[in-house]
């Protein structure tokens, strides 16, 4: 197996309050075959030897799907090519090549250390109203509704969202719409969604408001960075949704 | 002590429906007055945290992730089982419930397995209700796929994210609750132990991640909902996080830890490549659906695939289990992989891996379905082995992937330490000593959605009247004990990240606790883990403080105590002496290779109780009765 070698700026800062700083570090005899977060590991190690301290970063599952991990690599957020930080593999890069590596850069995300920022505001968002309200035990039998192929499979592409808020992160407005329509249109397609439609489009991007992320102003940088595929169609989709709601609530028609 | 399984009395189709009619109730009034502590937010903690407080309880809980819904359900990708036959395909409660207990090798307890089949149908309904994208077929029905260990197909799905919708099901729910102030949600939040007062569960003291704060959680009953060990394994496709804290803490207060041995080693997924690499990934047993998998018939054969003629291939699956063919259970197909690898047939890089391979299905089906099935899969695998899985088969090898052994808890779901309740992976009781595929979904959300609202009023309703506070000598005694480890992991001042004893301790129960044991293995990784152990506390490097957010403090903690299960796992796998699924011992086999039950001895749960650090763990025995499923050797052939 071949090694590589590599010139990293690594974000570090001790505290939201701290101001931080990039340190450099020559990482050196890093297997071609490693993930990226692998190389990380090998740095933190090596640091750790030195007794030095690591550089903190999140992550978990290591195949892309719960969302975890989060971080920008030479400008992108979640790095090159599709998927999540932790799918990214060295064999993607140059021998000796420069990277980058920063954390979101979202003000709706404060930074808790180094890598590691805050994204509970999307649990927030989600909390008010990205849900179907019914409780266990009430369920009609599966069988009773009956969604047609094309409509589940939407949804499915829809619901595919890890929340790990790249979108915002993509964003030059900071607009974590992808993440909101993602939902919207998730449960806005299937039968089960419909009796809280109106009011959760409209509350959720009430909510997104209030935390300080910003709207879609259509650069299409969240569709392109999504680890998990979701179309930017889900935002028009949230638009329209939105809209409906405000009507609706003007007319006295949802709370 | 004597381990009482609580089983209620009446035939096995009526014991669930008899346990209801009888079970003591909460009033709405009095439930607003317990409150309910949950530990973890996977299917199992999020559909009971949701569930529970809908009922009116108080509820609070605790996850180590940055947010709820990261929890390592998340990742689970084939399915969920239910007895639904929607397929018309002569599926049951009865089949589901005796493929479990078949495919568990008869070793889990034939009254809990019989209720989970008897509750997964409504379980689907929930989920849908909910909004969770199952497959579809085009007029709108449910469809279903086929998983290993059964002869119907009673799999749902969604593509191939199961868990992950299923769990941002729950994690919806859950949301919902706390919005409505039902469920008061702590993130960042390690569980590093459990309160007693007067012998009971009655609170948690946490670490905060981001703070290092140190606080304690009064309530009236504790639920863990805390997972699987996989990890002391190092490598195995659990996320990283995973860890045996939570239920090792408790066993260290009295609750008896059952079955530690019978560990499940998946049968398909990505072989290991080298010795930087941090977790293994799966890839779905629904492959074997439409792969399949197989190995030169010569030794050392390293021509490419392509060039390998077909008479010259061995399909070993196909050819040894014929009725299961590529859907043998898990344990089976991974002993079997294991066994075509050792005789030098292995294919790849160090000769560990065996081919899936697509070829006949893409010729039956198409390219396009094959990517509509199983196209993440196919992405995945691309993208961490730079191979194209369409044209070429995929190379596979079993890596761990669960555990079946956990806490042990009677038919209420409650441990040995009354008011402390265990759930989903965390607990041993439903699949005994092999899982079968798609089941663990099915567990998790059975326990939070429809066993512990059950059972739960059977412990609350002694506990009127008997409210504890964190103002209590019990708490702050914990609280003052879980100080003191804390500040002496950070004492130690060593040089060698905690990563390296991870790595070395994983190694040596790969070797000796893993598709094969034996006593002499067995007795040798014993004491290797006792070094290890001791290196541990002297060379361990841990820098920072433990006062802000300090990840080599946190992976230092749960190694510690991956240092001391691995002993407990090893000794349980030593007093077996038997095979049964997933556990082989290699000195009993039949002689075609199989696993050798010894039922006149082992059908009996082996459960552990701490008896202090320095002494050997107290065995206590539940006998397993077979009055419906009565006792067989299994055959898949």
């Amino acid at each position: 197996m071949s090694t590589m070698n590599f010139h990293l700026r690594l974000w570090k800062q001790k505290c939201a309050s701290d101001k931080g700083e990039f340190i450099k570090i020559h990482a050196t005899e890093i297997p071609s075959e490693c993930s990226f977060l692998e190389m990380l590991d090998i740095v933190n190690n090596r640091l750790t030897r030195e007794g030095k301290e690591p550089v903190s970063f999140a992550s978990d599952c290591r195949e892309g799907i719960c969302g975890t991990c989060h971080m920008v690599i030479n400008g992108v957020p979640q790095g090159p090519g599709r998927g999540a930080a932790c799918q990214v593999y060295m064999r993607k890069f140059e021998n000796g090549q420069p990277i980058t590596v920063e954390p979101f850069r979202v003000g709706a995300f404060p930074i808790v250390k180094d890598l590691v920022v805050n994204r509970s505001a999307y649990d927030r968002i989600i909390r008010s109203g990205g849900f179907i309200s019914e409780h266990t035990g009430g369920a009609p039998d599966a069988s009773t509704s009956l969604i047609p192929k094309p409509v589940a499979d939407a949804a499915m592409d829809a619901a595919a969202c890890i929340g790990c808020g790249a979108c915002a992160a993509a964003c030059p407005n900071s607009s974590p719409m992808l993440f909101v329509g993602a939902k919207v249109t998730h449960l806005g397609l299937l039968p089960q969604g419909q009796a809280e439609r109106k009011s959760r489009a409209r509350n959720m991007v009430r909510t997104m408001q209030e935390e300080g992320f910003g709207n879609c102003s259509n650069y299409y940088a969240c569709e392109a960075v999504c680890p998990a595929n979701v179309p930017a169609s889900v935002i028009a989709m949230l638009n329209r949704e939105y809209i409906r709601g405000e009507v609706s609530e003007a007319i006295g028609a949802i709370d | 002590m004597i381990l009482d399984a609580k089983i209620p009395e009446g035939p096995i189709e009526k014991k669930w429906t008899s346990f209801k009619n009888n079970a003591k109730l909460i009033s709405p009034a009095n439930k607003r007055k317990f409150k309910v502590i949950v530990v973890g937010t996977g299917l199992a903690g999020s559909s009971a945290s949701a569930t529970l407080a809908e009922l009116g309880y108080e509820v609070e809980t605790f996850c180590f992730h940055d947010s709820p819904r990261r929890a390592h359900s998340i990742a689970a990708q084939g399915g969920i089982n239910a007895a639904k036959n929607y397929q018309n395909d002569g599926d049951s409660v009865w089949r589901l419930f005796y493929d479990t207990i078949k495919g568990g090798d008869f070793r889990a307890r034939e009254a809990n397995v019989y209720r989970l089949a008897e509750v997964s149908g409504t379980i689907i309904d929930e989920c849908v209700s909910q909004g969770v994208p199952f497959a579809r077929e085009y007029g709108g029905e449910l469809t279903n796929r086929s998983f290993g260990g059964a002869q119907v197909s009673r799999t749902f799905y969604a593509k191939g994210q199961t868990g992950q919708q299923l769990l941002l099901g729950a994690y919806s729910a859950l949301s919902a609750q706390i919005r409505l102030g039902r469920v008061n949600m702590h993130e960042n939040s390690e569980m590093l132990d459990l309160v007693l007062v007067d012998g009971h569960a009655k609170g948690i003291v946490t670490r905060d991640l981001i703070t290092g704060e140190i606080t304690s959680h009064a309530a009236d009953t504790v639920l863990l909902c805390t997972g699987g060990y996989s990890n002391v394994y190092y490598l195995s496709t659990n996320a990283r996080g995973s860890n045996v804290t939570a239920t090792w803490r408790a066993y260290k207060r009295g609750a008896a830890f059952a079955n530690p041995c019978y560990t499940q080693i998946h049968p398909t997924c990505i072989p290991v490549a080298g010795e930087y690499q941090s977790k293994l990934t799966l890839m779905s047993e629904s492959l074997r659906n439409d792969g399949r998998v197989w190995v030169p018939k010569a030794k050392g054969d390293t021509r490419l695939t392509q060039d390998i003629p077909e008479e010259e291939r061995d399909y070993y699956l196909e050819r040894k289990y014929p009725s299961y063919g590529n859907l043998a259970p898990r344990d089976i197909a991974s002993r079997s992989a294991k066994e075509v690898c050792d005789e030098g047939r292995g294919v790849g890089p160090g000769g560990l891996g065996v081919y899936l391979d697509f070829s006949a299905a893409i010729a039956r089906l198409g390219e396009k379905t094959i990517r509509e099935r199983y196209g993440n899969l196919f992405e995945m695998y691309g993208n961490i082995t730079g191979e194209n899985a369409y044209e070429r088969p995929m190379r596979i090898y079993p890596a761990v992937h669960y555990t079946m052994g956990g806490l042990w808890v009677d038919y209420n779901l409650m441990s040995t330490i009354p008011g402390l309740h265990v759930l989903g992976e965390a607990n041993f009781s439903d699949h005994g000593a092999n899982r079968l595929g798609a089941s663990a979904l099915m567990q998790g959300l059975s326990d939070g959605y429809f066993v512990i609202p059950n059972t739960l009023g059977e412990y609350l309703s002694t506990q009127f009247g008997k409210k504890v506070s964190t103002d209590m000598p019990e708490f702050k005694k914990t609280e003052t004990e879980v100080r003191a480890c804390v500040e002496k992991l950070l004492a130690v001042k060593g040089n060698v990240p905690v990563d390296e004893f991870h790595r070395q301790l994983g190694l040596i129960i790969w070797d000796e606790c893993g598709m094969a044991r034996s006593e002499a293995g067995l007795k040798k990784a014993i004491a290797d883990i006792r070094a290890l152990r001791e290196r541990f506390w002297k060379e361990v490097a841990i820098p920072g403080t433990g006062a802000e957010l300090n990840q080599s403090l946190e992976r230092a903690g749960r190694v510690a105590d991956f240092l001391e299960f691995g002993e407990l796992m090893c000794i349980d796998a030593l007093t077996r002496e038997e095979s049964c699924g997933g556990h082989f011992r290699v000195e009993h086999q039949t002689p075609e290779g199989e696993a050798l039950r010894h039922d006149d001895k082992f059908a009996e749960v082996y459960a552990w109780m701490f008896q202090g650090q320095d002494n050997d763990p107290e065995l206590l025995r539940e006998p397993l009765h077979y009055e419906a499923a009565h006792l067989a050797t299994r055959s898949y052939k």
